[in-house]
């Protein structure tokens, strides 16, 4: 045996929809911040620009983008750990 | 620069390094195996991980250079909040479940964990190596700029202090007292963080911050074909004058004390505007506005010229909510400080002036990265590398991903990161009140944008900044020994155990890892010593630079690519990590740290994420797609 896990993993049988759940999610935050990046790069000038409740858009966006990050990681954990008690419930009965 | 060297603030200190030595003693019992050792044993509680994974990820570079930068450049440092925490959403749904399950103690064995390949090893402790060091550099150079004023010594002392305490908890006791000295600070910083923004917020928008807050004097002048002959006060003697970038600067004296002075208005209403001053002279001597250092005369600037809240101009705002906050900072004018240079009758001057900005260019990107005035292709281009870098720069740091090893399960580790990114998303938010607050609160130290974060507190009294000088000591303690850890794991069990297989009871493995870290503890002395001048928010940056270009493409493809060979991984990282350091090595800003026209810099952009992260991922491929898959050897398969 070469390498080993730090401590035993049991099985886990809802690897592959985590897996393709976590790109799923992190293509979407990648669009969304990349909206942010090219705003910036092209049309600058729109990052001044007033909107909800006075701010700004570069305040919106940037603070935006923080939140989104902490909602979508809580999201993501709450399904991961759904999937996993789904799908590897018959290892436990 | 001068500040009086607080006793409370000291006994504070001391306080705060004997609680974490302390601590690091009672674990070192603990400590036996090698597991235990690098991995903690792999038994930490995920919220106290998540805590410690915030602890460890926000260093100086977070605190004080984020806030320094905000402080003085507005929004353009927040990108570097924004751009930080994204990184740490590649980390989540990308890296941190399945990495948990490759590896055991450090990054390069989960790089391997498919191939056991020389190659790699050898590549993956490298680069696990040059990466720490880029981001252990930025951290002595933080502690020495932060202690040298605190306690008044000189920063190679400061450095050395914080090397030979660290190299103390790390060599003692390994993974497990980091563990805990970065859930302490973590909790700790963020707590005292949001202190200070509720005093910041609470205090509102003042023109005049304090009673003892220093404004530029003006003094009307007499031109005489263009030269200044005299000034309002006759106290003072007009010496001479000067022309730089468009700008005249008049030498006067008083009282047989030096300074300079900027003339406005020529046209209209001729005056000279007070500006402050750092002056080498002839015969060595540094003066801070015409003073030696001791007299304290470099005063600390920062206010705003004019508020405007719903269309009316005011003398101060009252306590404001945090929306409200920046709505009005955008409506106002925040009085800035510009830096110049030159050399006049064989003195070296540096002048900072004051520079009136629109408070709605504060609040948006610009001031430091040309977006909308002053852009060229380049600078945006500069933009867009360094928040590509800051984006995939965090998931690919060696001593973040070391961390996912010391928690039980898969689960915990994605719950750990959770935390984490919570954490340091909500500090990240503050970070953006901190920095303005401390460029409208005359709390600025001109020649130290380090020093923001810790001197705004010390507007709210001096216990709060004691405590905060001591967080700040402490985040650097906590990030500089999961850094050596990370390392020292590089050196002993990468290189030495697995590479060089070097055979070792796990005694003698522990004891390799408490000599390596001493052995990196003294390198990252000596280099922080010697960058004593370099920014730290630009080594950082660098580090991240590097870890995206030579480690993310081989984690990425690892995870997700079945074609991934040994020697496209061996060659990704070999060639991410050398084109981007040679591109930085060839960057404007080292240029001008060789002394030459950073003009003349071959490679245009001072962040090269742009072009070497690309490459990095283009040689695995290529690699990969040339070279056929290699089977591990026989003995795995069972």
């Amino acid at each position: 045996m070469l390498h080993e896990p730090a401590v035993e993993l049991g099985k886990d049988k809802s690897i592959p929809q985590k897996t393709r759940l976590g790109v799923v999610m992190f293509l979407i935050y990648m669009v969304v911040y990349m909206g942010f990046v090219v705003i910036g790069t092209m049309f600058p000038e729109a990052l001044g620009v007033k909107f909800i409740g006075g701010q700004n858009l570069a305040f919106l966006y940037g603070m935006g983008l923080i939140v989104l990050a902490i909602v979508m990681g809580l999201i993501y954990n709450f399904l991961c750990t759904r999937l996993e008690d789904k799908l590897n419930k018959e290892e436990q009965s | 620069m001068i500040y009086q060297i607080s006793s409370m603030a000291i006994i504070i200190f001391i306080f705060f390094v004997l609680t974490v030595l302390g601590l690091s003693f009672f674990f070192a019992r603990k400590t036996k195996s090698a597991s235990g050792y690098y991995a903690a044993g792999g038994q930490i509680h995920w919220a106290v991980n998540g805590i410690a994974f915030a602890g460890d990820y926000l260093s100086a570079a977070s605190f004080l250079g984020i806030c320094g930068m905000i402080a003085f450049f507005g929004y353009d440092g927040f990108l570097y909040s924004i751009g930080y925490l994204a990184g740490w959403v590649v980390a989540l749904f990308l890296v941190a479940e399945p990495l948990k399950r490759l590896g055991k103690y450090t990054f390069a064995d989960a790089l391997d964990a498919k191939f056991d390949s020389r190659a790699i090893k050898l590549t993956a402790a490298i680069s696990t190596l040059v990466v720490s060091i880029f981001y252990l550099i930025p951290q002595m150079v933080g502690a020495g700029a932060l202690v040298t004023p605190l306690l008044g010594l000189p920063h190679w002392v400061g450095v050395m202090m914080v090397g030979a305490v660290v190299i103390l908890i790390v060599a003692t006791a390994g993974m497990t007292s980091t563990t805990y000295v970065q859930f302490i600070k973590g909790g700790l910083l963020i707590v005292f963080s949001l202190i200070v923004v509720i005093l910041v917020l609470n205090k509102g928008i003042k023109l005049n911050p304090s009673a003892d807050y220093h404004k530029p004097i003006v003094l009307a002048a007499t031109l005489a074909e263009g030269r200044v002959q005299v000034v309002a006060d006759s106290s003072y003697q007009v010496l001479g004058q000067h022309e730089e970038s468009g700008l005249t600067f008049v030498k006067m004296t008083k009282a047989g004390i030096d300074s300079w002075w900027k003339l406005n208005n020529i046209s209209s209403t001729p005056e000279l505007e007070e500006t402050l001053t750092v002056v080498e002279t002839g015969d060595g001597r540094t003066l801070y506005n015409g003073e030696p250092k001791e007299a304290g005369k470099f005063y600390q600037v920062g206010h705003v010229n004019k508020i405007v809240v719903n269309g009316r101009e005011v003398e101060e705002t009252g306590p404001l909510g945090p929306f409200k906050f920046i709505k009005t900072l955008g409506t106002s004018e925040v009085v800035r400080f510009t830096k110049k240079a030159f050399t006049f009758a064989g003195e070296k001057i540096t002048v900072y002036f004051p520079n009136i900005t629109a408070g709605s260019d504060i609040i948006k990107p610009g001031l430091y990265y040309k977006l909308d005035k002053g852009a060229s292709i380049w600078s945006r281009l500069d933009f867009l590398s360094l928040m590509l870098a800051l984006f995939l720069g965090t998931s690919a740091l060696p001593h973040i991903l070391i961390r996912y090893y010391t928690v039980p399960s898969q689960r915990a580790a994605r719950k750990s990161t959770i935390v984490a990114i919570s954490a340091i998303g909500f500090f990240y938010i503050l970070t953006l009140f901190l920095g303005t607050g401390a460029m409208i609160n005359g709390s600025l130290d001109l020649g130290s944008s380090n020093m923001s974060a810790p001197l705004l507190a010390k507007t709210f009294g001096i216990t709060l900044f004691s405590i905060i000088s001591a967080i700040a000591f402490a985040t650097i303690l906590g990030t500089v020994s999961g850094l050596i850890v990370a390392s020292s794991g590089a050196v002993a069990h990468d290189l030495m155990d697995k590479y060089m297989k070097i055979k070792m009871t796990e005694k003698q493995k522990v004891k390799a890892g408490r000599i390596a870290a001493v052995g990196v503890g003294i390198v990252a002395i000596m280099l922080g010593i010697l960058f004593e001048k370099q920014n730290v928010s630009f080594l950082v940056g660098l580090a991240f630079a590097i870890a995206a270009s030579a480690n993310l493409p081989a984690i990425l493809m690892l995870l997700f690519w079945k074609r991934t060979t040994a020697k496209g991984i061996s060659w990704a990282i070999v060639v991410g990590m050398l084109t981007s350091l040679v591109l930085i090595l060839l960057s404007p800003t080292l240029y001008e740290i060789y002394g030459l026209p950073a003009a003349s810099a071959p490679m245009p952009l001072k962040n090269p994420g742009i072009i070497s992260i690309p490459l990095g991922f283009l040689t695995l491929v290529v690699v990969s797609l040339l070279t056929k898959k290699r089977e591990a050897s026989p003995a795995l398969e069972k």
